[in-house]
This record gives structure tokens, sequence and C-alpha cells, in this order.
């Protein structure tokens, strides 16, 4: 069956294009991912800077508010992952984990990002075993112990202040020596007495055999070394675009993200979209995403417009 | 959730230790997203492979003795149990087709 527009993620980009591109008739289908639904915000509690919420509103609860509003409007989501994509030409080729391949004449693409490692050996190994990217997830392992956050955005310091509900103290590693998050943010954590701010600090090891014991850390300004008890490490330094689906096929910028036509979603390849973190090396905001996802429906919209009639005769005839 | 059946502090030496074939715990909590997100894809392993992996569920928070006896320290952590000693573990929720990556020993 070939389809108007499939739209490859399910974070605030991806389900804001599924809203516009439902409410123009377009029958989106949203490639939602097996187990990573719903993007980032599915990993965090309280959000509160997403304008229409004065009383703030859980991060899941967010992503199925706006999933449940795609699919007023005729949105198809399904739980799968993409495996392959084939962009070229004029009809899309979409290959599922299922092992079924969807035909689209548009994508839009919203994969997002995905959280930065340090690059440390044994990161990788104590994954999961005291080394987190998720403090939602993991925090409550951590009662009464002692953990690291590292990193120094709204991300650090909001998990910082998370964990502080379990753990007796959170040390907050940052290699500068001031924070790039919000004021709102910064006040809180210093405010903390279970916060402990280290500046000017980077973790050069992660110490543990099954499990994490402790860290060191090698100062930016003199090189002197230190070692922290703590079990738990929680690294929020920032995220990387997910662009592996569409390497060799879609142009990046030199920061890596998707590179798209001025203040629009289009690429380099007609018919198909960028949008979310994806296309944004700054801002990375849910409501920004959100926006770059209608952006990426009203593009897509307009170029299906312009589409030959019997192409979109396919995609719209009505199976017998 | 899962419709794995639940096991216990008080039942995991009987249901797991005590099982005569491998079984995967599902170590999970009410408030894990990605412990529901995975919680269907195991429900299809467990059915597609009924007769060679069982597969049980314990709440952690309900359960902490058996959750710290572990070291369980993020979930989903799915360990799987062969004569009473851990055999696997596998941290965090996974697409179908790699668990099964992951869990091929068991599944053959």
């Amino acid at each position: 069956m070939l389809r108007q527009i499939v739209i490859i993620g399910s974070g605030p980009a991806g389900y804001t294009a599924a809203i516009y591109a439902a409410r123009a008739n377009l029958a989106p289908l949203v490639i939602a991912s097996s187990v990573e639904f719903g993007g980032e915000l599915m990993k965090t509690t309280e959000v509160e800077n997403f304008p229409g919420f004065p009383d703030g509103i859980m991060g899941p609860d967010l992503m199925m508010k706006m999933q449940a509003q795609a699919e007023r409007f005729g949105a198809e989501i399904v739980y799968d992952d993409v495996l392959k994509l084939e962009l070229a030409g004029d009809i899309k080729k979409i290959h599922l984990g299922d092992g079924s391949v969807v035909e689209a004449l548009a994508v839009i693409y919203a994969t997002g990002s995905e959280y930065r490692k340090l690059g440390l050996e044994d990161e990788t190994r104590l994954s999961g075993y005291g080394v987190s990217w998720c403090a939602t997830c993991d925090g409550a392992f951590f009662k009464q112990k002692k953990v690291a956050v590292i990193g120094g955005g709204d991300s650090a310091l909001e998990e910082a202040t998370f964990l502080t509900r379990f753990a007796d103290k959170v040390f907050l590693v940052h290699r500068r020596d001031e924070f790039r998050a919000s004021a709102a943010m910064q006040d809180r954590a210093f405010a903390d007495p279970k916060i402990e701010v280290l500046w000017n600090q980077e973790v050069a090891h992660i110490y543990g055999d099954e499990k994490v014991t402790g860290i060191g850390l090698t100062s930016t300004v003199d090189e002197s070394e230190t070692t922290l008890d703590v079990t738990g490490v929680f690294v929020a330094i920032g995220s990387d675009p997910r662009t592996h689906l569409i390497h060799g096929q879609l142009d990046l910028t030199d920061l890596g993200t998707i590179a798209v036509e001025g203040r629009s979603s289009r690429t380099n390849i007609p018919g198909v979209f960028a949008a979310g973190d994806v296309v944004d090396p700054t801002y990375k905001q849910a409501i920004t995403a959100a926006g770059s996802g209608t952006v990426a429906a009203l593009d897509a919209e307009h170029y299906l417009d312009d589409l030959p009639a019997d192409l979109i005769a396919r995609a719209t005839a009505v199976p017998a | 959730m899962s419709s794995a059946r639940d096991v216990t502090d008080a039942s995991f030496e009987v249901d797991v230790l005590q099982s005569d074939k491998p079984i995967m715990v599902d170590f999970w909590a009410e408030w894990c997203g990605p412990c529901r997100a995975v919680s269907p894809i195991l429900d299809k392993i467990a059915e597609e492979n009924a007769d060679k992996l069982s597969i049980v569920k314990l709440n952690v928070d309900d359960n902490p003795q058996t959750a710290e006896k572990y070291g369980i320290t993020s979930i989903p952590a799915m360990y799987v149990f062969k004569n009473g000693e851990v055999v696997k573990r596998v941290i965090g929720a996974k697409p179908k087709p790699a668990l099964e990556a992951d869990l091929a020993e068991f599944l053959a």
C-alpha cells in the first residue's frame, strides 16, 4: 500500500507533524519505535516550560496527550523500528523491524537525538551497573547512596535535583566554572543541601568490577586528580542527532544535524523533510521540536499538492 | 503490564531458584516507562518459546530484598536463572530482535 506520508519518530516533532498531517487528510503513518516511543520526554518527570501547562505536566503524560491528539484526527501509529530507508525518487521505501516495507510519497524524519557518552573505557561495561543516562529511570536504586551527575545544562541540573529525592549526596561535576542551565534550575541546585558542585572537573575513570564503586576526576585547571566514592554516575552531557539511517542519503551540517533549507524542513531530497532535535543543534526543547514538526507537515503537504495526480491517486485509492 | 506471572521475595526460592528449566526474571516497577515498553515484547517471546524459557516478573518496589540481593541498579533488568544461578543479564528495554539475540542460547 502506498501512503501519502510516513513520519519516523514519536517525540514532540513527530506527533505534532502527525496532528497537522492528519488534519490535512494525509492519513499519516507514524513509525513510533518499538521501545523508545514518545522520545526523550518519556524519561523525564515534571515538564514546567512547555507552554499551556501552568502547573507543569509529567513528560509521559504530555506525550500520551500528543499521541491521543494525533490519533483523534486519524494518524496511525505503529510500534516498530526503521531498519533501512530508501529515500531517492518519488516512492520512498521504509524497511521496518517486522520485515515489512512501507512505501510513501513523503517522509518526515524526526528521530531526535540520543544521549552523549563520556567515551570512557568502562562506561559501556558498567552501563546499567551504576552508569546511567536516565535519573528518573534508575534513581530509585540509589536510596541513601552517594551519586555523581556529570554535566552543566538543564538536564544535568534537573537530574541532580531529582536524585536528591533518593540519594544522600549528589555531586554535580562540570568541566567548566559556570553552568549553561537556566537561572531557575541553577538557583534550585545551589539551594539544595544535598548537592555539591564540583567545578572544572572532568571524569577520567569509572571504577568498579561488577558495579560502579567510584569515579576519578581530573581538574581542568591544574590537572590534579581526585577520586569520588560514588555508586551511581549519571551522565548528562548533551545529546547527538540520530542520523545513522540517512547517512549517505541526506546532507548533514557541520554539527552533524540534518541540513534543511533556511527555516523550512526541506532536505536535499525532494519529498523528505526533517524536524525536531535531529535538525536542531542549539535549542532542543520540546516546544521548538513541536514547532518544527508543524513546519515539516506543512512543507510535506505543499510538496504533495504539487505531485502528479496519478501518484496521489495511487496513494489515496481506497482498497478494494 | 506484562502477562508474565509475578514472583515475590517470598516465592523466589521455589519459583525461580528451583525451576527445572531456564527462567528469566523481568525486574520492573510501576514508574518505569521502558519497563512498560518492553513488557509486550517479553510476552511475545515467552509465548513463542514456552517450552524453552519461562518468563516471570518481579516488582522491585514490592520486593526490595530480591532486587538488592541481585544488585539491581537499573530497570528493566532481565536476568536468566539456570539451576538457581544467574547465567545471563540483559539491562534496558530493547527491540524484539535484539532481545532474541541476547537470549539466543536459551531459545535455540
